[in-house]
């Protein structure tokens, strides 16, 4: 299995992201978009690194965007908490303040 | 006492100076005075008075010291001009050329002539303005009318003082806009319904027919002025004997005019002759000669007192005043014509003076004819005779306009004679001083007119006895002087006989008057009937009740007037009297102890009006017997002119009584058989009705020629222009709104259509800028890499 499978697959699972974060109407689901997003950065990295001889380099970058999609979780769960006490709603479309 | 110029002078000044401030003060502060402030001017006049009879007493008196040769000759040569006393203003004065032709200089001339008539004008104005006290009490501009009169006698002031003609010339319309003023004092008064309308009729009347006159004296003075000018510019001789020669003065202009005609070898050049017919026309205007004597009789639309000072001191006297200065510049040729206009006035005024039955309206009568008697006169060279006339004339006349207003004022303001009768009953005192004047203006004897009318004919017969004059002109002034006289005597008869004589017919009045208007209809002011309900509503509210009543005996008879018009009348009955003698004897040996010749007539010979030189050259100019009264024939002439005028007198007085005492149902006997003549002079001759056909009618119809033009033409071009711009304006607004305005609202609706549009991009939702921004990162990935 070539370099090209692992890519393809990278590629699906960012799609597949950002439709949700599109078109998901519940924010969780958008987090779990973006969550998608860095795994399939984190394919690419393992894949690269995998295939590019015997370097870490890829794999520490991968493990760096697991400890940094933790974090993100968290600071996300506490912003999307605000926003539902703000709007009494975790829909996406409901927070629209940036239009004024 | 001296006459000193340089302390007298500034107290002429001071006659000028006082009834001005009045006037001032009067239309300033009248209002709020006590009394409307009448006693205001009437306490200046009364200063001015005092002012001018002591000064032309002192002037006199220290002519008659000092003058002449001896006690024999004592002569009355002074005359004071301005230089004396360092008194002159000067105007338009260009100073690069000191003694150039555009400077005039103004001043005061203070001489006999203008000592006496200043004298005359202050007693006069006073006694008129004191009447006026009585007389227009309760009059609704009886502030206005005291500034009014008191400004009207500084004019007239200023007109005797005036050294040159052109301030002569201001003084006189001065003079001309007052009496517009005056006679048109009722004109705005609803209190007055008939008397309003005359009043602004005959008020225009007068100022516009006495305006030609003003005209011709304005032209007559810029050919003098010109003329001057010119000879003295042209000829080294005048300018040697005149280096400072002013041609405005009358003292340089009599010199002067003495020099050219010497010069011109004893002939007037024409254009003197034109330039006095000029002069002459100005008094024509004023002095209500014979083609524009129309205003005078008019002029009693006005309130009596203000009749009083037009016919008496001011106004009329100008005109033959200006006569006397302009005199030794009028050629023969001139005086020609002043004799003839003068005698024609004389006689016509008199017959329609015997035909009339207003009561003002015979004396106005009586003034034009008196005036035609001075102005004949000066016109015969009889200068002094003609200003004598006019200084005891302005004493009579005075006397009876304000008798007459006291007997109109005692018989609730009726001036149709009709209406009076045995007046003398009831107001005694205002008789006594109607008869007295009566008898002076009829030329009895031991009365002023007697003295001043015979000088008058004297004059006439020396003009016809002498060969150097001759001809038909004195003869035909002589003999229409000598009828004149003897209407005079008749027609101020037939006054008192029919006012104060007989019966009061007053209580008739209502029955009276519709008869005779039905009948003639023709006194008063050709306008709108006979309304004589005027005087009924004029001040007098207390008597119109009764006058409603009708038979009330209290109500409807007259009374004597109040303390100010009796005085006043007294005081001027007294100078009818007595003004002859004055001039012409020293009775009381006032001036001189030891004198008591006649003295009038070295008063005001040339000699002494206009200085030796000139005087002497003046007096051959045009006779040469009439003012050497040592000849046969000044004695001759003396002898008949004395006969004639005591013939005339006492014929017009008998006449009068025997119709209008003996048989009173004559005259309308005569009229009826008159017929004709009766009518032609009952309407004034017609003079009123030709003048309205002959000027007026036709300056009317091009007034209405011209105001068609004006109105279809010039109005027509202005018009359309409006319209033209009118419908341009409306193209103009299409285009503003729809082009100019629409290019302005399509920016602002293109902007406000981006922005719509734009703003529906702008959401606020992350996740559609979530999916622009992919969208975006698609297109510009395809694009890389399709490229």
């Amino acid at each position: 299995m070539g370099l090209e499978a692992y890519v393809a697959v990278s590629a699906g699972l960012f799609a597949l992201g950002i439709i949700a974060i599109i078109v998901r109407r519940n924010v969780l689901y958008v987090l779990m978009g973006i969550e998608m997003i860095l795994n399939a950065a984190n394919i690419n990295f393992v894949a690269f690194s995998h295939f590019q001889g015997d370097s870490l380099d890829g794999r520490m970058f991968a493990i760096f965007t697991i400890i940094l999609a933790a974090a993100e979780a968290a600071v996300a769960l506490a912003i999307v908490l605000n926003v539902f006490h703000l709007y009494d709603s975790i829909k996406p479309s409901d927070a629209d303040l940036l239009r004024e | 006492m001296e006459f000193n110029p340089e302390v007298d002078f500034p107290l002429l000044m001071a006659v000028l100076a006082i009834p001005v401030t009045a006037f001032i003060l009067q239309i300033a502060f009248g209002k709020k005075l006590p009394r409307q402030g009448d006693w205001l001017p009437t306490t200046g006049m009364f200063g001015v008075m005092c002012i001018t009879v002591y000064l032309a007493f002192k002037a006199i008196t220290a002519a008659y010291h000092t003058g002449g040769d001896g006690e024999e000759h004592a002569a009355l040569d002074f005359l004071w001009s301005s230089p004396d006393a360092g008194f002159q203003f000067k105007w338009l004065f260009d100073s690069a050329k000191d003694a150039g032709p555009l400077n005039v200089v103004a001043g005061i001339l203070y001489d006999p002539l203008g000592a006496v008539m200043l004298a005359v004008v202050g007693i006069v104005c006073f006694c008129v303005h004191l009447f006026s006290m009585g007389y227009m009490a309760g009059d609704r501009r009886y502030h206005i009318f005291f500034a009014n009169i008191s400004l009207f006698s500084f004019a007239m002031l200023g007109l005797v003082l005036s050294d040159n003609i052109l301030f002569l010339f201001i003084f006189w319309e001065i003079m001309g806009l007052m009496s517009y003023q005056l006679i048109g004092h009722f004109s705005q008064d609803p209190s007055v319904p008939f008397f309003h309308k005359w009043a602004t009729w005959a008020s225009k009347k007068a100022f516009l027919t006495t305006r030609i006159g003003d005209c011709l004296l304005f032209v007559g003075l810029f050919i003098f002025y010109r003329n001057f000018n010119l000879a003295w510019e042209a000829s080294a001789t005048l300018q040697q004997a005149m280096p400072d020669f002013q041609p405005l003065l009358f003292t340089d202009m009599w010199e002067m005019g003495r020099l050219i005609v010497a010069q011109n070898g004893g002939e007037f050049p024409a254009w003197m002759t034109l330039g006095g017919l000029c002069a002459f026309g100005g008094t024509i205007g004023k002095s209500a000669q014979f083609p524009l004597h129309i205003w005078l009789p008019d002029a009693m639309a006005g309130p009596t007192p203000v009749s009083a000072m037009i016919h008496a001191a001011t106004m009329v006297a100008a005109g033959v005043f200006l006569l006397g200065r302009m005199y030794p510049l009028m050629s023969p040729e001139v005086l020609n014509v002043v004799t003839v206009i003068g005698a024609i006035t004389a006689l016509f005024a008199a017959t329609i003076g015997m035909v009339v039955y207003d009561l003002k309206a015979v004396l106005a009568y009586s003034t034009i004819s008196q005036l035609g008697f001075m102005v004949t006169a000066v016109g015969l060279g009889g200068l002094t005779a003609g200003m004598f006339h006019m200084v005891t004339h302005a004493f009579f006349k005075a006397c009876l306009f304000l008798s007459a207003g006291s007997v109109i004022h005692g018989c609730h303001h009726v001036q149709d004679m009709r209406l009076m009768g045995g007046v003398r009953k009831y107001m005694p005192i205002t008789f006594v001083c109607m008869l007295v004047c009566t008898l002076a203006i009829a030329g009895v004897p031991f009365f002023s007119g007697f003295y001043s009318k015979d000088m008058i004919i004297l004059a006439g017969w020396a003009g016809v006895l002498d060969p150097a004059h001759g001809g038909w002109i004195p003869a035909f002034a002589l003999a229409s002087l000598a009828i004149a006289a003897m209407m005079t005597a008749f027609y101020m008869f037939r006054l008192i006989f029919m006012t104060f004589f007989g019966e009061y017919r007053g209580n008739q009045k209502q029955h009276m008057y519709t008869e005779q208007i039905a009948l003639e209809g023709l006194e008063g002011p050709p306008l709108h009937g006979h309304d004589d309900d005027h005087g009924d509503d004029h001040g007098h509210d207390d008597h119109s009740d009764a006058d409603h009543h009708g038979h009330d005996d209290h109500g409807g008879t007259p009374h004597e007037s109040p303390w100010p018009i009796v005085v006043a009348i007294s005081i001027l009955a007294f100078l009818g009297m007595f003004g002859g003698h004055f001039w012409l004897a020293d009775p009381g040996h006032l001036i001189h102890p030891t004198h008591s010749e006649p003295w009038f007539t070295k008063l005001a010979t040339p000699e002494s009006m206009y200085g030796p030189e000139v005087g002497a050259w003046a007096t051959t100019k045009i006779s040469e017997g009439i003012h050497n009264h040592d000849s046969d024939l000044a004695h001759s002439s003396h002898a008949y002119a004395v006969g004639l005028s005591l013939t005339v007198a006492s014929l017009g007085i008998l006449l009068a009584w025997f119709l209008y005492v003996r048989r009173r149902d004559l005259p309308n006997v005569i009229a009826t058989k008159l017929g004709p003549i009766y009518t032609l002079v009952r309407r004034r001759y017609f003079i009123d009705e030709i003048a309205t056909a002959c000027f007026i009618k036709p300056t009317m119809q091009l007034c209405t020629v011209f105001k068609t033009i004006d109105e279809r033409i010039i109005d027509g071009f202005v018009l359309l222009n409006g319209a033209i711009h009118h419908k341009l304006a409306f193209f103009w607004t299409w285009i503003d709104k729809t082009v100019v305005d629409g290019l302005v609202n399509f920016v602002g609706l293109l902007s406000q259509a981006f922005g719509a549009a734009f703003r529906l991009l702008q959401t606020g939702r992350i996740q559609q800028y979530a999916a622009f921004a992919v969208g975006g990162g698609l297109l510009v990935a395809a694009w890389l890499i399709l490229s």
